[in-house]
């Protein structure tokens, strides 16, 4: 090896490991990766929140793209994605299922009536088992289930116009492409 | 009020703000064993929610459902490995604070071996090319040129001397 390049050497270490911390201040420790990514989702049976009579099963999520939103009303992220959910409410093709987690109802209801309902359906995890099943330690979380029940994708923190035009959005149609294909 | 009111009242207030705190106490068994078990058990999971804590330590209301879950089913008799399964399917690797061997940890679990590997075959390279390396005695035009510059390092040292007088 010649004498110039020996020199490098040092250079080259140096760039790798810049790169890789550089790397790491991107990602953020608390987003922890799902392994239930590419597996079916939970199958879960819970009441309605606006509707007693109404139970909220997994059997809701076949067939079409759904969204399954974690939320609950004390929850300040939650409330800041929620402008974003009533938009994607009103685009096709795309529903949004809530689950209410760990909430109080009285309350969960209220924030509805405030600021709108983005959900066509919610089901109502009080004491949080369906969230363990499905993985949830924190809110929002948002699940994308495909229509065969897959869970494809799991966005931790709150959807903003960003997260939804780059990474949902697409998804979506991909998703709704492989359906028609 | 007093300044001693005060302390009081905070005081106060301290001991009230303890009482909502969760406690391991709640979890009770009927075999001691168990219960050291599920301790242990609790000890090497991790909170996703305060990530440098353990499930046992954790105050978070997700640690709190964790431990009844894994209360729950240590009393149903599962095995410690069934309820480790349980949370990894859920959670994945990231709640054992001593995650498994397989491809996706090689790096973590070998790296360091292989850093240490790396430093021990370098150290090793650099002392045998030290003691391989060509005698230290002077050619006689490397002597000539050694004496060359000692002999003109003295005459300046002589010329600084003379003209610090």
């Amino acid at each position: 090896m010649s004498k110039f390049l020996k020199a490098l050497v040092p250079l080259v270490l140096f760039l790798g490991l810049a790169a890789l911390l550089f790397y790491g201040l991107g990602t953020d420790p608390r987003k922890v990766p799902s392994p239930l990514v590419g597996k079916p989702a939970p199958e879960f049976s819970l009441p309605a929140l606006l509707d007693p009579n109404r139970t909220v099963s997994s059997a809701d999520l076949a067939g079409k793209v759904t969204l399954l939103n974690v939320w609950f009303s004390s929850c300040v992220s939650c409330r800041a994605e929620h402008r974003e959910l009533m938009r994607i409410a009103r685009e096709d093709g795309v529903q949004i299922v809530g689950l209410n987690w760990k909430d109080d109802k009285g309350a969960a209801i209220q924030m509805l009536r405030q600021f709108g309902n983005p959900y066509s359906l919610i089901a109502v995890d009080e004491a949080g088992r369906v969230g363990i099943d499905w993985g949830v330690y924190g809110a929002p979380e948002t699940f994308v289930v495909d229509p065969e029940g897959i869970i494809r994708y799991k966005q931790i923190g709150p959807i903003d116009q960003e997260v939804w035009e780059q990474t949902l959005r697409p998804l979506v149609e991909k998703i709704k492409a492989e359906g028609r294909a | 009020m007093s300044s001693r009111w005060k302390a009081f009242v905070l005081a106060g207030l301290l001991v009230t703000s303890g009482a909502g705190a969760y406690t391991l106490e709640e979890f009770t068994f009927e075999d001691p064993a168990q219960g050291t078990a599920f301790r242990a058990l609790i000890e090497e999971l991790r909170c996703l929610v305060c990530q440098n804590e353990s499930l046992a330590a954790s105050q978070a209301d997700l640690a709190q459902d964790l431990r009844k879950e894994v209360y729950r089913m240590f009393r149903e008799g599962k095995s410690r490995d069934q309820i480790v399964q349980f949370l990894v399917d859920r959670y994945g690797d990231f709640v054992l604070y001593d995650p498994p061997f397989k491809p996706s940890t090689y790096l973590l679990w070998l790296g360091p071996f292989v850093l240490v590997g790396i430093g021990a075959f370098l150290l090793v390279r650099t002392l045998l090319v030290k003691r391989q390396s060509p005698s230290q005695e002077l050619s006689d035009e490397e002597r000539r040129r050694l004496q060359e510059l000692l002999g003109s390092e003295a005459n300046r040292d002589q010329s600084d001397r003379d003209s610090a007088k």
